[in-house]
This record gives C-alpha cells, sequence and structure tokens, in this order.
C-alpha cells in the first residue's frame, strides 16, 4: 500500500488530535488578532482565543457562511498582508457576487499536497502520466490536480476541459495513465474512445473524478468501458479546492485530510454538533490555511462522517457519499448554480422572476434548460426579436454562471404560480 | 397607406394556437390572414382580422403576448410574374422585406400580399413611383 505522507495518513487517533488541537488553538488567535471580521463575530458570541484549547472545544465558535463570505466580499476574511498573496480562485456566489479565496505560497503546497495524497490513494506514482481535463482558471479543478500530479512528479498534461478529440489523442499518443475531470465528462470520454475504436489505444488505469454527483452505476459503467478504477474526490473553493477528501482503493468513502481541516456533522436547524455515523450538515475549519482561513463553515452538503477501519490502512476520517444540500444549490455539469442567480438576472434584464429550470442527465451528460416567461410588451412580430432575447439571456446567464442554459421564452403567465413556496426547479436526474 | 397586423406569440405545444382562435372567435371576430413564422421552440402567429384594436384588447386580456404592427398590402394581378414585378421594385431600392405572406379576399376575389419592412414610408414611396399602389383596410374586407 502506498501513501504520499504516511506519518499523517495513518496517524493514530491520538497523535491526529494533538495536531489537530495545536494547529487549532494558532489558527484561532491568529484570525481573531489578524481579522476584524471574524474578531467580531466571536466577541459577539461571548468566546474568546484562550476559550478554544483543545479540537473539543470547536462547537464554542460561531459558524461562518456563504452569506459572511459575501458580505466580506472581497477582502475582509483575509487574514495575511495583501503581499503576501500570490493566487486567488473563485467560484460563484448565491446572486451574482462571486467568492475569492486567496492563496500564499504555503497554502497552494499543502492544497497541492493534499492532491497528491489523493492520486497517490488512486495508485499514481512519479511513473504515471496524469491526464487534467478539468478547466483551469478561477475554477479549482484544474489547478489543484495540476498541483498535486506537479508535487508528485507525475508527468501532467494540463489539458484543461473541451476538445474531446485532442483529448483523446493525447490520450492515446502520450499514454495518459490516470483521467482527472468530472464523471459525466469521463463518461462521455469513454463512449467516445469506444465509438472511435481506440479502447486497444489507451493506457489508463485510473480516473480521479469529482465536482459532480454520481452513482455507483455509473462508477462501475466508466470502470468497465475504460478499462479503470475510478475514483471520487471531494472539495471547495472556499476550503481549498479538490483535494480536502479523497477515496482510496477501499472505494467506501472519502478520507478528509483532517490534519489541514477538520470536519464536523451538524444538525442544520439547531447547529448542534451530532455524533460520528450520523447524517447532518458538514461543516469544516480550516487549521493550516494562512490567507483565506475559515473557522466552521457550513458548506450545505450533507453526509456523514465514519472513523470505522478503512481497508487501506489510512486512518484519515471518511465521509460518505454526499446526500444532498440544505439549500437549493444545484450542480449542473460540475458548476455550483443557485436558483436565486437566475433571478437575478431575469430582473436585470426586465424579465418576470416567474421561471423554472429544468434539469436531467441524457447519456451521463447534464442538460439545462430555464423556462422564462415573455411579457407582453416584449414582443414585436419577428421570429427573429424571439430569438435575438433568448440569445441575449443565454449570455447573461453564462456570464452570472459560468455556464449556458438552453433558454426557452414562453408566453406570458404560463409556469405555474404556487400558493406557498414556488417551485423554481425540476430535476429530473437520477443518481 | 399601411394596414393593422396582429402578432401573437405561440408556444410549440399543443393547443396553445386554439386557444388564441377560441379567444378570438368569442368575441366575435372575424379572421381576414393569417400566417406563421416559427422554429423549433415557438412560433409568431401574423393575423389580419376585422376589427384589430378590439381583438388586440381581447388577446391582451386574455393574456398573450400581442402586438400591433403596420404592414403594406398590395393587390397582385392573377398572372404569372406578378409577384416578382414587386419584389423587384422593393429589392432595387435596398429594401429588405422581414417576411411576406398572400391571401385571397372571399368578397371581390382579388389576390393580396403583405409585407413586413423596416420602413413602411420608404417602401410605399418607392412603390408609387412604380405605379403600384398599397391598399388600405377597407378594401380588404
Amino acid at each position: 500500500m502506498n501513501y504520499f505522507t504516511p506519518d499523517i495518513e495513518c496517524a493514530s487517533y491520538e497523535k491526529m488530535r494533538a495536531l489537530q488541537s495545536e494547529r487549532l488553538t494558532q489558527t484561532v488567535r491568529r484570525v481573531y488578532e489578524s481579522v476584524p471580521y471574524y474578531r467580531e463575530m466571536m466577541d459577539k458570541k461571548g468566546v474568546t482565543p484562550a476559550d478554544v484549547r483543545t479540537v473539543d472545544d470547536l462547537p464554542k465558535l460561531p459558524f461562518l457562511t456563504k452569506d459572511d463570505l459575501r458580505e466580506a466580499y472581497p477582502y475582509k476574511l483575509l487574514a495575511v498582508p495583501r503581499s503576501e498573496v500570490v493566487r486567488i480562485q473563485s467560484t460563484s456566489g448565491t446572486t451574482g457576487k462571486r467568492v475569492v479565496a486567496f492563496y500564499t505560497q504555503n497554502d497552494i503546497d499543502k492544497w497541492d499536497e493534499c492532491c497528491a495524497r489523493a492520486i497517490v490513494a488512486a495508485s499514481g506514482t512519479k511513473d504515471d502520466v496524469v491526464h487534467v481535463c478539468y478547466g483551469y482558471g478561477l475554477f479549482t479543478g484544474g489547478p489543484g490536480l495540476n498541483g498535486g500530479s506537479h508535487m508528485l512528479g507525475s508527468m501532467t498534461l494540463p489539458m484543461s476541459s473541451g476538445n474531446t478529440e485532442r483529448q483523446i489523442q493525447f490520450m492515446c499518443d502520450l499514454g495518459s495513465t490516470i483521467l482527472c475531470c468530472t464523471p459525466s465528462y469521463a463518461a462521455y470520454l469513454a463512449e467516445s474512445v469506444i465509438a472511435k475504436g481506440l479502447r486497444d489505444k489507451i493506457r489508463l488505469k485510473a480516473g480521479i473524478f469529482g465536482a459532480e454527483a454520481w452513482s455507483e452505476e455509473m462508477r462501475r459503467d466508466i470502470e468497465a468501458k475504460l478499462g479503470i478504477r475510478a475514483y471520487d474526490i471531494y472539495g471547495l473553493t472556499e476550503i481549498a479546492g479538490p483535494g480536502v477528501s479523497f477515496e482510496c482503493a477501499a472505494q467506501t468513502g472519502m478520507h478528509i485530510n483532517e490534519d489541514y481541516f477538520i470536519p464536523e456533522i451538524i444538525d442544520p436547524d439547531t447547529g448542534e454538533t451530532l455524533p460520528e455515523e450520523t447524517r447532518g450538515e458538514l461543516v469544516f475549519t480550516t487549521i493550516s490555511k494562512e490567507a483565506f482561513p475559515v473557522l466552521r463553515y457550513r458548506t450545505r452538503d450533507i453526509c456523514t462522517l465514519s472513523r470505522k477501519p478503512c481497508a487501506c490502512g489510512r486512518t484519515l476520517i471518511k465521509m460518505g457519499k454526499l446526500m444532498g444540500r440544505t439549500d437549493d444549490m444545484l450542480i449542473i455539469r460540475g458548476v455550483n448554480v443557485f436558483p436565486s442567480q437566475i433571478e437575478t438576472v431575469l430582473l436585470q434584464e426586465g424579465y418576470s422572476p416567474n421561471y423554472l429550470i429544468v434539469v436531467d442527465r441524457v447519456s451521463h451528460t447534464d442538460t439545462f434548460e430555464v423556462q422564462v416567461e415573455l411579457t407582453p410588451e416584449m414582443f414585436s412580430d419577428t421570429v427573429r426579436q424571439v430569438a435575438q432575447r433568448e440569445k441575449n439571456l443565454v449570455g447573461a446567464m453564462r456570464s452570472m454562471l459560468g455556464i449556458s442554459p438552453k433558454v426557452s421564452l414562453v408566453a406570458p403567465r404560463t409556469i405555474a404560480r404556487s400558493e406557498g413556496k414556488a417551485v423554481r426547479v425540476i430535476d429530473k436526474r437520477k443518481i | 397607406m399601411t394596414i393593422d397586423q396582429l402578432s401573437v406569440f405561440v408556444e410549440n405545444k399543443p393547443g396553445h394556437l386554439l386557444e388564441i382562435t377560441e379567444t378570438l372567435g368569442g368575441a366575435g371576430i372575424d379572421l381576414r390572414a393569417l400566417s406563421i413564422g416559427d422554429t423549433a421552440e415557438f412560433g409568431v402567429l401574423r393575423l389580419i382580422v376585422s376589427e384589430a384594436d378590439r381583438a388586440l384588447a381581447v388577446l391582451r386580456e386574455a393574456g398573450f403576448a400581442v402586438s400591433l404592427t403596420q404592414v403594406l398590402a398590395v393587390s397582385l394581378a392573377d398572372t404569372p410574374g406578378s409577384l416578382s414585378k414587386i419584389l423587384r421594385v422593393i429589392a432595387g431600392a435596398g429594401i429588405n422585406v422581414e417576411y411576406l405572406y398572400a391571401f385571397v379576399t372571399r368578397k371581390s376575389g382579388s389576390a393580396y400580399v403583405v409585407f413586413r419592412v423596416e420602413d413602411n414610408a420608404a417602401a410605399t414611396a418607392i412603390l408609387d413611383k412604380n405605379g403600384i399602389v398599397p391598399v388600405g383596410p377597407e378594401d380588404l374586407l
């Protein structure tokens, strides 16, 4: 069995707790001193750095939410001088204001290390050819796996997303052995490889697939089609990016890099901390990040935590597959989409905020349609003008969301009005 | 001289067109001519009716996306090449035709072609110059 950092990944519970407690107290003291936003939150809750001495004191700290991140945009949570920051990454916020996360060089190194652990857990070594077709840029997927592969010393192919022809050509010509992308793109690539009759020309042995929900059936399907083992990976920009947790050969949940990120499961309604093996909302506290530390960040993801011994030998706590969200965020083709973002665009463009999002999955790829009501005043007499309106809306939504929906204009007042909570989303995907 | 045309947004789904015609029929409005421009997703129904203003109010009231547009209608001789003659005049003046459709009136049995152009005044002027006179709403009964 291979590990990238065996002394951490297989550390005893006591050693890990001691390390976490030490790093937690340092982090709390540092943010209290350097970030007024945190100091105010902690003062309000009547907790001082002296009250946090071990991991068990974690529940004393206030939660941080996505609303806080929006409130603090862009610099209010930055915990180092701006001159120490070497990188930002970003993800969409709930109403258009983006979440911007900052990294020092140390932060990048540790994030890379998390991803290197994930690649090793997926059987990677420095002799591998790591083919990264997550997007590069503000999205954390590409940069994260790219950095992990570098740190491991593997030959890294920074392919980024799209251009399937070229992906397959490089895969064949350069002998890619580990594929990193979203599971839906992996399924699409698998079908394309088979359709081109190139199944014998590829050298893939493993895949690291994250950023969207996928089923066990989809895993088996991709594994059979590409002749690989497929591993899940989890992460979020607010915490670091991919590599917050990763799957091992046991394929029974994702090991959390808990020397850097302390997980908790809470009751989303009461905020009360729940025991292991109980389903609830996942909360993270970063304990080694310099530029953008977060204390008790509510991810809104629902899952369980488990410390049952793992066949791989790692002692790192495991999180189960995500079971849903406590908010209305959708993940479409790996991109976070909030209905409120759609609403913001519609109001900006002068449409009625009565809309319907229809999401489905057709041959492993998400379809994304937004139905929007025309207002009587908007309509003239030409087909061209309506088509132009649809095109303009697609453009406005793409700049808000980062992906393009299909926009369908419908007649005024034809989208059902509901008495109580409006139905804004129909998600037909069976995952 | 221009005539009033109603344009109604039609979703591409069963029964939507019927709702429009029933709304008009229920209000006692007569259809003189109609045409549909469509894409895979939706259509635009264009109507020339007996009482355009009232039809507009009735359709608005019923919640349809509807607009009133001024279009040109020209009487057409029932001889080969008569449409080409008109189109040649319009094309020659560099005027773009957004859409057109033709119909025959019951009373006179004459054929008419309806044009939608960007600038009605310019098109009327050029037609006039070539001896072609756009008709008014009373001619279409």
